[in-house]
């Protein structure tokens, strides 16, 4: 709701439909006698002090019956926005309940609808249903219901296809009950915004009905009767039809910006917007920039509005050529911290750090545009799903192409010949052919080599992985590992490879940084992981990982409870209440603190 | 219960292609492959949730129930615990609360968890929830397809823990689906792998796992990471 009245739109939507909804319900007790108080003496008067928008042909006031007619247009729009949603949510959603052929038929009659004109849809159901307000509701009803019907039908489908339908199935639960229960609850929330819109066409729709004569027939009156009353005076007193046009229109504006507003609040939980790394950082840090280092990361926090910590203090360096390794469960930060670097994290998060420097440049202090060209040409990002970062309509030759055009200013031919060079390099068979493919043409696994080949069309000097081998099987992983081992050595790029399976990370990273609830609780070398890990945590993950020589025969380790999540973590040690080890001294923060060579570790039982 | 000549086709592409399979009382059969392999076909054509040619013999297939891989999507976020474990019951109200309550200490969850929504429970718990309402129709095979791949370590321990319980005291019968050979070492008794619809070995674990006879089998085992 705050999101809502944030935006100029949203807020002048609310303000609107909230002053339409008043007016409808104190319009006819206050103003309903003078609407309908005929007086010979003032008949088609122009504008005056005692009649602003003028009179009627009876010498009505025409500001009175604008002010009334609110109800009458906003409880018809209604009802029409109602008979349409109806209509439409059930022939929706009959094909999912009906057996297959009647499904079909159903499918193909909404299909037909909404192909049809629905303009001549409403004109033919209002003729056949006779002229007045019951035809205009009914035509208009009947006109929005198959635009209702699809939407039911590719929202129910999707959540029809979803695993807990499947295992509501299973147990044998009846079709109808599968739609009453499961599909129409989740699938309310976006009808209901597409209703809000609906509504706002709709009073737009009744008015011109009404406007054409075909609508509200006298003595009733609505908004469009009252237009069509004044439209033949317009040319000599204006007011008498601009009041209410003016009427008709802010409605119509409002409601459609509401429904915009709301359905904007309701997909923001995915809106990717840049944030700008670094602001309201601390300008005095206590030790000297490591001269070294391509990433050095000192003090990286994330925070979300209402108190949503998910990163807290992280510090974090990585040496040419070096991988590193972030492990640590869901939720823990992991993805945040590489946003954060990437200059990607999603508004409304906030990033701060006292210090954020890359290959010897301080983000903080570059321009906009300066940083920019400096992520473009020295950062490459490989995510967990290949398609966030491959476009799905262009060829993958043109994709990683544009990457050398942007940044390197190569001519187009030039460009293409690198990035089949390129796509050869990470192996991929027939670089040539590949590479005038479509990205849906290729296997997980070559789509990940893709976008390990876009990352190369220029030298990148930091390479971040987040999680991409997790969905690939054990033996794509293992090449997508190698070649990710391999473009670290030639390239002397450093890498920040993030995983949730320390198996994975075992195997592949120098070094290890564990993560628990936005903080660093560990950082050890790869060779001390399986036998000389420090914190508890460690411990944990380790030993409750199956290998080849587990004994079967005993329980395997875990570790109880949940990591809490970023707006629960309290002032101690946030793995206190999983501890084995926990004390009263685990209240308060372990610091991370040294603990052998290369080593630290942030555990009050462990230093 | 056994499989046999198991085959299903989507068009001209055959994802299961006559597979044979006996998973005998009482066992966890582990099902091994890449994804892609066909093993999730495999398992919704025995649960029924795909059409196949072929045989499915001694089993009721009422009494077979599936776990899906991710707890985030297998639970209606609108649904409480309570409502998502009784839903397939054929109890009366009064009885229905009880036999919930029975079906979570059933999965070492406690009873007050029947009023909280999905949204409030970790992945290793909503994994537990789908596991007692698959348990709540009284299965004579549980089909569990990838069911910790989308947990955390740290959870994971206490479901396959979980798994291997529910064979001990309930004599469950189970088809293990996963993409992890260390996770289907530990709770298996038969191991089967699968390459590109068809099987291509089987056989005890031990036996599957320290001297594998095809050459795929010996590609998975090499690249299981170790630490
Ligand atoms: N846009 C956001 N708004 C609010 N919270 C978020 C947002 N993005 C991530 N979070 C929260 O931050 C925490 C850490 O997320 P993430 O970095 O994705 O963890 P990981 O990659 O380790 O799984 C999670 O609890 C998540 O819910
Ligand atoms: S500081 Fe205390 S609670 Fe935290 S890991 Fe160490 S012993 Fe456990
Ligand atoms: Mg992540």
């Amino acid at each position: 709701m705050r999101h809502l009245l944030r935006t100029p739109a949203g807020l002048a939507g609310t303000v609107l439909v909230t002053a339409m909804v008043v007016l409808a319900v104190i319009g006819p007790p206050i103003w309903g006698a003078e609407a309908e108080h005929i007086d010979p003496a003032v008949i088609l008067q122009g504008v005056s002090d005692a009649h602003p928008l003028g009179t009627d042909n009876l010498g009505r006031d025409i500001l009175a019956r604008v002010l009334v007619a609110g109800r009458l247009s906003l409880v018809l729009a209604l009802l029409t926005t109602l008979i349409g949603a109806v209509a439409g949510v059930v022939l929706g959603a009959l094909p999912s309940v009906l057996p297959r052929r009647g499904a079909r038929l159903v499918t193909g009659t909404v299909n037909a609808l909404v192909a049809f004109p629905s303009l001549l849809l409403a004109m033919f159901t209002a003729v056949i249903s006779g002229l007045g307000a019951r035809g205009a509701v009914l035509g208009i009803g009947v006109a929005l219901a198959p635009g209702f019907a699809r939407l039911t039908q590719t929202l129910a489908a999707s959540v029809a296809g979803a695993d807990y339908v499947a295992a509501a199935r299973m147990l044998g639960v009846p079709r109808l009950r599968i739609m009453t229960r499961h599909v129409l609850p989740n699938i309310a929330e976006p009808l209901i915004l597409n209703l809000t819109q609906a509504l706002g066409s709709a009073l737009l729709a009744l008015a011109g009905m009404s406007f054409l004569g075909l609508g509200v027939q006298p003595p009733s009156f609505d908004w469009g009767r009252l237009l069509f009353d004044g439209f033949g005076r317009i040319y000599d007193t204006p007011a008498v039809a601009l009041g209410p046009a003016v009427a008709v229109a802010l409605a119509g504006i409002g409601f459609n910006l509401l429904g915009d507003a709301l359905a904007r609040a309701a997909a923001r939980g995915n809106a990717t917007v840049r944030a700008v790394p670094g602001a309201g950082a601390v300008p005095h840090e206590e030790s000297e920039p490591d001269p070294e280092a391509v990433l050095e990361v000192r003090d990286l926090t994330v925070t979300f509005p209402g108190g949503v910590t998910p990163v807290r203090g992280l510090s974090l360096t990585i040496a040419p050529g070096e991988i590193v390794g972030l492990v640590g469960e869901s939720g823990s930060g992991k993805s945040l911290t590489a946003s954060a670097v990437g200059g990607l994290v999603p508004y409304p998060g906030e990033v701060t750090a006292s210090r954020m420097r890359l290959c010897g440049n301080d983000l903080d202090d570059l321009t906009e545009q300066r940083r920019r060209k400096l992520l473009g040409t020295s950062l490459a990002m490989v995510f967990q799903d290949p398609m966030a970062s491959l476009n799905p309509a262009l060829r993958i030759g043109g994709q990683l192409a544009e990457v050398a055009t942007v940044h390197q200013g190569a001519t187009r031919a030039q460009a293409w010949e690198r990035a089949v060079d390129r796509l050869d390099h990470v192996r991929i068979p027939e670089p040539a052919r590949r590479a005038r493919q479509h990205p849906h043409e290729l296997s997980g696994g070559m789509r990940q080599r893709v976008v390990i080949a876009m990352g190369l069309m220029g030298t990148p000097r930091l390479i971040i992985a987040d999680e991409p081998t997790t969905a690939l099987d054990v033996t794509v992983q293992r090449q997508i590992l190698r070649l990710l081992r391999q473009v670290t050595a030639e390239t002397g790029a450093a890498t920040l490879f993030i995983s949730h399976d320390i198996a994975v990370v075992g195997e592949l990273c120098h070094r290890v940084v564990v993560m628990y609830a936005g903080r660093v609780v560990e950082e050890l070398p790869v060779e001390r992981l399986a036998t000389g890990a420090a914190h508890p945590y460690t411990r944990a993950l380790v030993a409750s990982l199956p290998d080849m020589e587990t004994d079967r025969s005993q329980p395997l380790a875990s570790i109880p409870g949940r990591q809490p999540a970023p707006a629960e973590v309290g002032p101690g040690c946030a793995f206190a209440d999983r501890c084995e080890l926990a004390s009263e001294r685990c209240a308060e923060l372990p610091p991370l603190v040294p603990y052998g060579k290369a080593h630290r570790v942030a555990c009050w039982e462990a230093s | 219960m056994i499989i046999k000549n198991l085959t299903v086709r989507f068009g001209a592409f055959t994802a299961v292609d006559d597979v044979t399979l006996e998973i005998p009382q009482g066992a966890i059969v582990g099902l091994v492959g890449e994804s892609g392999s066909g093993k999730s076909t495999l398992a919704k054509a025995v649960t029924g949730l795909v059409p196949y040619r072929g045989e499915i013999t001694g089993a009721d297939p009422r009494r077979i129930q599936m776990v899906f891989q991710n707890p985030y999507a297998s639970l209606d976020p609108r649904m409480t615990v309570g409502a998502s474990v009784g839903e397939g019951l054929r109890l009366p109200r009064a009885e229905r609360q009880a036999e919930v309550e029975r079906l979570l200490s059933l999965v070492s969850l406690p009873a007050t968890l029947a009023g909280r929504y999905p949204r409030e429970l970790s992945g290793g718990m909503r994994q537990r929830v789908a596991i007692a309402r698959a348990l709540g129709a009284r299965p004579e095979l549980l089909v569990a397809d990838e069911i910790t791949s989308a947990l955390d370590v740290s959870v994971q321990g206490a479901v396959l823990n979980l798994v291997r319980s529910l064979r001990e005291e309930l004599g469950l019968s189970m088809l293990f689906i996963s993409h992890n050979l260390a996770v289907v070492r530990y709770v298996a008794d038969v191991v089967a792998v699968m390459h590109q619809g068809k099987l291509v070995e089987t056989g005890p674990t031990e036996e599957v796992v320290g001297a594998p006879r095809h050459d795929y089998t010996r590609s998975l085992l090499e690249a299981v990471p170790r630490l």
